[in-house]
């Protein structure tokens, strides 16, 4: 390595910083909530649709974006083709 | 009034048994009376590193399922007055550890000891999560690397969420302890300063402590840092963390080794 590569080699702190900043928005969950908030969303929504619905469980994702203004709450369920609906009552 | 104290990261490695025993033999030697817990069942460590491997005959499983009383467990440091160690069980596992027994044995030991410091095992497992359970503050342990900052965020999720005090309503008092810091690299750009750490995780600093070949040294000779070389950077480090743990205001800096001149001379000495 010569002199000139050294001194233009960039500083990598600054981008560990900024890649943990953005990565951190995402996992922290919405104001106030513990991070483990979207399992436990997870969880209580599973089992809401298994009285009703068969389902597999990994066929349930929950996801949570925020965002400046709004944060989103995603939740995908997979229901397998003949799932039975039970009645509710 | 007694503490109960928490050593905890997420990620394995990055000083939790050595910060356990370095700060507690610190604690110990301005007189407080302290009790280092080992809650790495399994895995343990922190006998080793205290030089006290050999005097384990129960642990703190022994005690959580009744089968020893916990003065029998107890293993007084013969080094420092008023410092004991209660391991943790190298054969069980950590379903072997329920909440009320532990829930009891902590119980136990507030009356006891003014510092209860449980080192916490990695991850966010029952293990973990049982070692905070009870605790009124936490010490989170974290290298200036991107994988620590993101585990350390996390478990300060889990303290704010999963112990007991966090329950009840109250704010768990956390603190950032800045292990393996190298302050040439961070003023190079190429670690993590003091300033982004703080500023990511957003929790008060309790102390930065020096990436120090002394650390190794004190854990191959199975004593904490702070007693094996108490002049070294890191153990003055340690030391000032303890006594702001006490309450004392000691202004933060990154200690420096000392090197005399018949240091630089003929570089370090072999270990006397």
């Amino acid at each position: 390595m010569n002199l000139l590569s050294f001194l233009s080699r960039r500083q990598t702190a600054p981008v560990a910083r900024e890649r943990l900043q953005i990565l951190l928005s995402h996992e922290r969950t919405i104001v106030g909530g513990g991070s483990d908030l979207v399992n436990l969303l997870r969880e209580e929504i599973l089992e809401v649709i298994a009285k009703h619905v068969k389902l597999d469980r990994d066929k349930v994702q929950v996801k949570m974006d925020r965002g400046n203004a709004v944060s989103t709450l995603e939740v995908e369920i997979e229901i397998p083709t003949g799932g039975t609906l039970k009645l509710a009552g | 009034m007694s503490k109960v104290l928490v050593v905890t990261s997420g990620k394995g490695g990055v000083g939790k048994t050595t910060s356990t025993a370095a700060i507690g033999a610190a604690l110990a030697s301005c007189g407080e009376k302290v009790v280092v817990v080992d809650f790495d069942v399994g895995l343990r460590n922190l006998d080793l590193v205290m030089g006290a491997e050999r005097r384990v005959v129960f642990d703190l499983i022994s005690v959580v399922q009744g089968n020893a009383k916990l003065a029998q467990a107890l293993i007084r440091d013969k080094r420092v007055e008023n410092l004991s160690l209660l391991a943790a069980s190298q054969t069980r596992d950590k379903d072997a550890l329920t909440e009320e027994g532990v829930a009891r044995v902590i119980a136990e030991l507030r009356e006891k000891f003014d510092w209860v410091i449980c080192d916490s095992p990695a991850g966010i497992e029952r293990g973990a999560t049982l070692a905070m359970r009870h605790a009124d503050l936490a010490v989170v342990v974290t290298n200036p690397e991107v994988s620590s900052v993101r585990d350390s965020d996390r478990i300060i999720g889990l303290l704010d969420s999963k112990t007991e005090k966090a329950e009840r309503g109250e704010r768990m008092e956390k603190h950032l302890l800045l292990t393996r810091f190298d302050p040439i690299r961070a003023a190079r750009g190429d670690m993590l300063s003091k300033e982004d750490v703080l500023e990511i995780l957003s929790i008060p600093l309790l102390g930065i402590i020096p990436e120090s070949q002394e650390v190794l040294r004190a854990s191959n000779m199975g004593a904490p840092v702070t007693l094996n070389s108490p002049m070294s950077a890191p153990a003055r480090a340690y030391m000032d963390a303890a006594r702001r743990l006490k309450g004392e205001s000691v202004e933060i800096a990154v200690p420096t080794e000392r090197k005399t001149l018949l240091n630089k001379l003929f570089g370090r000495r072999a270990a006397a």
